[in-house]
């Protein structure tokens, strides 16, 4: 009973604590009430389910031409070869990431596109991306791609897996 | 039973909280009221509503605090080597300390000055003084590292020093030190003082676009020491005012000899019509040698270059450029309100607070109320430029500071406090206790033309028993005050590094948006950059070994090198191909005397290593990277000096195992 008495008298005293902390709230100090975490894209259509074969990121229905731009893929390369090939073979052997060979067979444009530039959110989501990470134990660096080198990078690929 | 002894420990503890409600606290643990932590109190994750500059004092740094809650941010290397930055080891930022005596790798820092347009902060650089071998450094607050530092000629202790005009147009810098001026033989007995000692303010340019700093021009002053100094502002801007003491121009026991005149002066200098003079031909050129570094974001690399001439004008041959007038006792602060009306000096030794009149002043200069002259400039009366006098605010008056609404803060070195009082009635309305013997203090925006007010910051010069007890030496302390309502009211102590000299606090939104996240590759021009992993190679040119290494999370490209010899000279140019904000890597090698290296995502840093012993060196990432961070490591097999082992380097090349075996040495 007594017990009883000191959990009321030590509850009522945490209360009164927490109320000390709301008037934190008033306090200027926290300039920012944002999560420090990526922000997450917003769809048109409202809330739609997660869509595996797109990833999460600002690109949808990417249009890709039967035939490869050749300009188009040199500039890729240039760009595999700065952010990259480090980590990357152009093979199936696998380095640090996966090798890329056949990566376009595996994965459509928009989730290859949305995986190189929005990559911590994809890894915090994305099923496929996180299979990877299970077997690589590195966390993709995100490189900073414009979207212009991911539309490159993705036609270097489309070059390497054999498209003319 | 058990039950009923913690029943009593609850009641009890309950009682000592009223208790303690009840009475005012007035020991040093005690003086807080409760609500002090809610006040400092920002929650994890959340950030602070100010930036906060601390001069770090003799360990020649700059620290960036956030506040309310104290957390330490970031110390910035300036004027002193810095281990955990790579600042001054590597091969491109050892320049940014080079002067004409050679590279000084540790200095004095005392004050802090945020940039300004129209009187107010605008969040681009901070500036900072070396106190010791004078120099002005600028810090970028894009990248919170040091830019630009100037050395500056004719100077000895370079203390009233930097202060800026209300739109960054300069910085001045004020000799601690009279010397004989540098072209001339200084090789003179020291009680050749008198005839041979000059003062000397440099007046340094600021580019209004890049911050890009150069002496414009010197004054020539009399052989005083110059303490302190504020730039005039809103109706006193185009006017500096500096604090002098030994005046006696005493060179032995200044302590003694130094304070022997009742009144020093406070110089004012007219610095538009020293411009004026300036821009019309009338300085002389005189020969000297002053280094200029400054280091570029896009080489990641800084250079020095040894400038040799300045421009002199000597003060007493131009009538209405400096004004002397007098104040108690060895004035240090020289502070001016935020209208620019009044200005502020603090006698060191004086049981007043003199506050002196810019209208005052101009009427008495206009009137010639003069009572003599030093050396031909006109000296004023002492009452002829006084509003008022300050009345027994307190023993050791250093530094001032304002709020918005009208108040005056004045640190009290000797009796250990804190003293507010109004500006237009002189009157004390506040005193609050400091933890011990405060310096400078500081007030949100306290020396614009509209200070925040909100906190003040006072400066402790001697620590004793603030925090738990860390041998002989002890971290400075600081103390924050919530000065919003008519009480100052002390609601955190926290440590500092270094000494804390000046600092100042700037509201955070106008810094944190602005603020680099990684520098990118596309634009880095290192010339020894390797733009991905495809250009790292190893040069041999003679005995000179240049290593072009990459570092990307988890490997250093290349791993393995083969053929270095004894004796080589081998730079480690490393490039950062991460292009995600905190994601730097570390680099370092077995027996490298010159330390390590610290790269930021995107950047190139240089390492350079004389490898003296036979053997395997090996060599890993210093940085926690990944989860593979502890394999992010290689090999250099070092053969003697003449040795003929082919240059060789790899990474993730798996060769024939070979057999050789080891020999006994």
């Amino acid at each position: 009973m007594k017990k009883f008495a000191i959990l009321l008298f030590l509850g009522a005293f945490i209360a009164a604590c927490g109320g000390g902390n709301s008037e934190n709230k008033d306090n200027p100090a926290p300039s920012s009430d944002k999560p420090v975490a990526t922000e997450v894209p917003k769809d048109a259509s409202g809330n739609p389910p997660y869509d595996p074969e797109r990833g999460e990121g600002k690109f949808k229905n990417v249009q890709v031409s039967e035939n490869l731009d050749a300009a188009m893929a040199a500039n890729g390369e240039k760009v595999y070869g700065v952010k990259c090939s480090s980590c990357h073979k152009l093979t199936s052997e696998k380095l640090v990431g996966p090798g890329w060979l056949g990566v376009t067979e595996r994965h459509t444009a928009d989730w290859i596109m949305n995986f190189t530039t929005n990559t911590d959110a994809m890894l915090d989501k994305d099923p496929k991306a996180q299979a990877q990470l299970e077997i690589c134990l590195v966390r993709m660096p995100n490189q900073n791609l414009s979207d212009d080198d991911a539309r490159s990078l993705y036609e270097f690929m489309r070059k390497n897996d054999g498209v003319k | 039973m058990k039950k009923y002894k913690l029943l009593q420990v609850a009641v009890f503890a309950f009682s000592m909280l009223i208790g303690f409600n009840a009475c005012k606290p007035k020991n040093a643990g005690t003086a807080v009221n409760a609500d002090a932590a809610t006040k400092t109190y920002v929650a994890p994750g959340k950030y602070d509503a100010y930036y906060n500059f601390v001069s770090g004092g003799f360990s020649g740094q700059l620290s960036a605090y956030g506040l309310p809650s104290g957390r330490l941010l970031r110390v910035i290397p300036v004027f002193s080597v810095d281990p955990e930055k790579g600042y001054g080891y590597s091969e491109e930022t050892k320049p940014m300390l080079n002067t004409s005596h050679g590279f000084v790798p540790w200095d004095d820092l005392h004050h802090v000055q945020l940039s300004k347009t129209d009187g107010m902060y605008d969040g681009r650089w901070v500036f900072a003084n070396a106190n010791n071998t004078p120099r002005v450094a600028r810090i970028d607050l894009k990248t919170f590292r040091t830019a630009e530092i100037l050395e500056l000629p004719n100077s000895g202790g370079n203390h009233s020093s930097p202060f800026i005009t209300e739109n960054t147009e300069y910085l001045v810098a004020g000799t601690r030190f009279s010397i004989p001026p540098d072209d001339k033989n200084g090789d003179v007995p020291i009680s050749s003082y008198k005839q041979n000692f000059k003062g000397t303010i440099s007046f340094i340019s600021v580019q209004k676009d890049n911050g890009a700093m150069d002496i414009s021009f010197q004054l020539q002053c009399p052989g005083f020491n110059f303490d302190l100094s504020r730039a005039g502002k809103g109706v006193s801007n185009g006017w500096f005012f500096f604090s002098t003491y030994n005046t006696e121009q005493a060179y032995t026991l200044l302590e003694v000899n130094a304070s022997q005149k009742d009144k020093d002066y406070i110089m004012a200098i007219n610095w538009k019509k020293a411009e004026e003079y300036f821009k019309a031909g009338k300085a002389r050129k005189q020969s000297v040698k002053y280094a200029h570094n400054v280091y570029d974001e896009k080489t990641h690399s800084a250079t020095s270059q040894i400038k040799t001439e300045v421009s002199v004008l000597d003060v007493k041959d131009f009538p209405d450029i400096a004004y002397f007038f007098p104040c108690p006792k060895s004035p240090h602060g020289c502070d001016v309100s935020p209208t620019g009306e009044y200005i502020v000096g603090s006698g060191k030794l004086a049981a007043l607070i003199p506050v002196f009149s810019f209208e005052k002043m101009l009427k008495a200069i206009e009137a010639k109320d003069y009572i003599g002259n030093f050396e031909g400039m006109p000296i004023l009366k002492y009452e002829s430029v006084l509003y008022g006098e300050v009345k027994k605010p307190g023993l050791g008056p250093l530094h001032t500071e304002f709020d918005d609404k009208g108040n005056a803060y004045t640190s009290m070195f000797v009796s250990s406090e804190v003293v507010k009082w109004n500006i237009k009635d002189l009157k004390v309305v506040d005193r609050a206790p400091t933890y011990y013997s405060v310096g400078h203090l500081t007030v949100a925006g306290g020396d614009t033309k509209k200070p925040y007010g909100k906190y003040l910051v006072a400066y402790n010069k001697i620590t004793k028993d603030r925090f738990l007890p860390t041998g002989p030496e002890l971290s400075q302390s600081a103390q924050l005050y919530d000065i919003s309502g008519d009480k100052m009211q002390l609601i955190l102590d926290y440590p500092t590094i270094g000494e804390p000299h000046y600092a100042q606090i700037i509201a955070a939104d106008l810094v944190s948006p602005n603020s680099t996240k990684f520098f990118k590759l596309e634009e880095n021009k290192n010339p020894y950059r390797s733009n991905g992993e495809k250009e790292t190679k190893v040069v041999r040119n003679g005995n000179r070994v240049d290593v072009y290494m990459t570092a990307i999370r988890s490997h250093l490209t290349p791993d393995n090198i083969e053929g270095i010899r004894v004796g080589d000279e081998v730079y480690f140019h490393v490039t950062n191909l991460e292009q995600d904000w905190d994601v730097p890597h570390g680099f370092a090698i077995k027996g490298a005397l010159t330390g390590e290296l610290l790269i930021m995502p995107g950047e190139t840093q240089t390492l350079k290593w004389i490898p003296e012993k036979v053997g395997i060196s090996p060599f890993y990432c210093t940085d926690f990277c990944s989860a593979l961070h502890q394999e992010m490591s290689g090999y250099v097999r070092v053969s003697p000096a003449g040795s003929n082992v082919p240059l060789k380097f790899s990474t993730g090349k798996i060769e024939e195992t070979a057999t050789d075996s080891l020999k006994t040495k």
